[in-house]
């Protein structure tokens, strides 16, 4: 029995505490952390982690910080071919992957490196994308964390199918696709959003609204924001404040366990910001304000679940061990990435196909033996 | 006469189309305050505005397919598109309606747009960013494909696809675009016919073909055949949509050896049409088979093995010497 669609998108009656910049489309950004950290009521939504589970995802999402850090760190000093840096979504990325059970896929964009820590990813496995040593080398189905996308757009699709597929089985699961605001410009998502809804997919978008693609703000990139846009397609959008860990956290729960029910899709789109560079080979100074940059650091989501943790009683001890894990776990890392020694390029050969054909197996001992030579020179 | 870098060349390119004649837009992501992440279109929106330098969402179908549109209202669209593995959610807008709006509209609609494209490899960077995509597009009637070698030969091929009445990509070979300086005449005429190959070096022992990237690599070859006492004649095929066979035909028939380089794989690469053709045309003329360099039959690897992949001097060397034993 495939459930209608029987829903209204919440308009904001009174709203209690919005962000002073929410778009102006009638949508609620549902919160349940004012800015300074403390904990603010919702008619519908409450907090659905206790403090020892906001600490476990705090403590990555600070680890993952670090690490991100590492890894501009590292491109700067020509260790990594590039890297893209999360800061400042790490609230929308762990509010969202922690609703989840572990048998829940994850369709990765290519920015989720506090996801892939959640999942139990060595994080050198990310450091080795880009630093050009491996396109991805990390176990899918073991993990239930899909491989990145630098196509924009692609794998909303790929995890509606999946998505589909659990619909099928009729299995216990749903599906998390991460996707950023440009991206739901691509054709692909938008068939992906009619697809979903179509099949009544359990699939959970999450668009992580960091307001630029590179360098084009909302402003320029769409006209009906991805939570507006959403009812168009016949789907639930909710806005969630992204820098907000527990109301991300409740948001993607309950459009998780709609999906569960039979319900099918959703999309959360969290209001966040992107702090660093869209990578490292872009320059943010050429399109967006000093102001603007300040005005979000001082709304960074670490601090807030700092703030947060702090009233429930986490002492200075516990965030002074983090930090020390986390530069110990720095140090791991790094060495271990300038360690990594790419895969030969015979060994290639081994996935291009199941079997390689007769004209890949001549072609790769052809440049066996050519590279042989050259060493014999 | 100016120096410039192959990406400055070819803003100069495009900036002197775009004064010249008002129908001229550029549209393309990131295009405007940031220049592209190339930094291609840098300073273009201050200069001409951003109703003609246009952001565009992040839709390349979107790009191209709107570029036809604008192109019916007579204005001629310069699309970017920012890397090489980026273009395929724009491949029906360039194979089944740019290409062949001419043909299906017998004349009465034409699609006189560019794209240009970022091409090739050995750039250091992630997946998707280092690929040729181009024997994707090459087989496509009703397209014509051109790519730069040098920054002059950029600066008059973005201006004469510009100028072309047929949809044209231009591929640009990102390598170059930083790396490679060159004297640049921004009054001359065009030296050369759009689809128009050249003969960058002369030589009567073996013909080095290729585009692009690749060129500078041949010329390097045949630099270090000549200290070896052989003449090795390079040619710049600057199109590879149509192909210059005149041009291609009289070197094979000079020389009677042929090797073809690109980076592209193999397989039905540019390379297949160039040995197929010359054999069917110059068999009697040929000293030995026509043989190929390219990139490898797998999809493009990881950066760090990727000097294993794209096409160096001692790979084509060994080709010639290949070409020489017959």
């Amino acid at each position: 029995m495939i459930a209608t669609n029987a829903w209204t998108p919440r308009i904001v009656g009174d709203p209690t505490d919005q962000p002073d910049d929410a778009p102006a489309d009638g949508i609620e950004t549902v919160r349940l952390l004012a800015e300074d950290g403390a904990a603010t009521g919702h008619p519908s939504y409450s907090p659905l982690l206790n403090a020892d589970q906001v600490r476990e995802a705090y403590r990555t999402m600070f680890l993952a910080r670090r690490l991100d850090t590492e890894g501009t760190n590292l491109q700067r000093q020509g260790q990594l071919a590039l890297w893209a840096p999360a800061l400042g979504q790490e609230a929308a990325q762990l509010g969202a992957i922690s609703a989840l059970r572990p048998t829940d896929m994850v369709y990765p964009s290519y920015r989720e490196l506090s996801m892939a820590m959640h999942r139990g990813l060595d994080p050198v496995a990310v450091f080795q994308i880009m630093r050009g040593i491996s396109h991805a080398s990390w176990d899918v189905d073991a993990h239930h964390f899909g491989l990145f996308s630098f196509v924009v757009g692609a794998q909303t699709l790929q995890a509606t199918g999946y998505a589909m597929g659990i619909t099928l089985d009729g299995a216990d699961e749903v599906v998390l696709v991460c996707l950023g605001d440009g991206a739901t410009s691509e054709g692909m998502v938008n068939e992906a959003f009619n697809y979903a809804a179509v099949f009544n997919a359990p699939v959970v978008f999450l668009v992580q609204n960091n307001q630029y693609a590179i360098s084009v703000p909302n402003s320029l990139q769409f006209r009906g924001a991805p939570a507006a846009r959403a009812q168009g397609f016949g789907i639930p959008g909710i806005r969630v404040d992204g820098n907000d860990l527990l109301a991300v956290n409740a948001v993607v729960a309950e459009a998780a366990e709609r999906a569960r029910r039979g319900e099918g899709p959703t999309v959360v789109e969290a209001m966040t910001y992107r702090l660093g560079a869209h990578t490292t080979a872009d320059d943010p100074t050429r399109y967006r304000s000093r102001e603007e940059e300040q005005l979000w650091a001082g709304r960074d989501p670490l601090v807030r679940t700092e703030r947060w943790l702090r009233d429930q009683g986490t002492h200075d001890a516990y965030f002074a061990d983090l930090a020390s894990e986390a530069d110990a776990l720095a140090t791991d890392v790094r060495a271990r990435v300038l360690a990594l020694e790419p895969v030969g390029i015979t060994e290639l050969y081994d996935h291009v196909l199941a079997e390689p054909s007769p004209a890949l197996v001549e072609e790769r001992e052809q440049v066996r033996a050519y590279l042989a030579n050259l060493e014999g020179r | 006469m100016v120096q410039l870098t192959m990406a400055k060349a070819i803003t100069a390119g495009l900036s002197a189309a775009m004064a010249r004649n008002e129908k001229v837009v550029t549209i393309g992501q990131d295009i405007g305050k940031l220049g592209g992440v190339f930094r291609i279109t840098e300073g273009l929106q201050d200069r001409f505005g951003a109703k003609r330098v246009i952001d565009s969402p992040l839709a390349e179908a979107g790009i191209v397919g709107t570029a036809i549109g604008m192109a019916a209202r007579g204005y001629l669209p310069v699309c970017e598109i920012q890397f090489d593995g980026f273009v395929f959610p724009a491949f029906d807008q360039i194979i089944n309606q740019a290409s062949r709006l001419r043909f299906r509209s017998s004349g009465h609609v034409t699609a006189p747009i560019v794209i240009r494209l970022p091409y090739g490899g050995n750039v250091g960077s992630i997946e998707h960013h280092g690929e040729s995509p181009e024997a994707y597009f090459t087989p496509t009637p009703g397209l014509r494909i051109v790519t730069p070698s040098t920054p002059a030969d950029a600066y008059d091929l973005i201006q004469q696809a510009i100028d072309c009445p047929d949809p044209v990509i231009v591929l640009e070979p990102k390598r170059l675009y930083h790396s490679l300086k060159g004297e640049v005449d921004l009054d001359a005429p065009p030296r050369r016919e759009l689809s128009q190959a050249h003969v960058v070096r002369t030589g009567t022992e073996v013909t080095l073909i290729g585009y692009g990237p690749m060129v500078s690599t041949l010329v390097n070859a045949a630099k270090v055949l000549a200290d070896e006492g052989r003449s090795a004649e390079v040619v710049d095929l600057r199109s590879v949509a149509p192909i210059d066979w005149a041009t291609i035909e009289a070197s094979a028939r000079k020389t009677g050896r042929v090797v073809v380089a690109h980076e592209a794989p193999r397989t039905s690469g540019v390379g297949a049409e160039l040995a197929a053709r010359i054999q069917e045309r110059c068999f009697f003329h040929l000293e030995a088979p026509v043989l190929r360099v390219t990139g490898l039959d797998m999809p493009y690897p990881p950066s760090r093995v990727e000097t294993d992949y794209v096409p160096s001097v001692d790979r084509v060397l060994e080709a010639c010497d290949r070409a020489f034993a017959y």
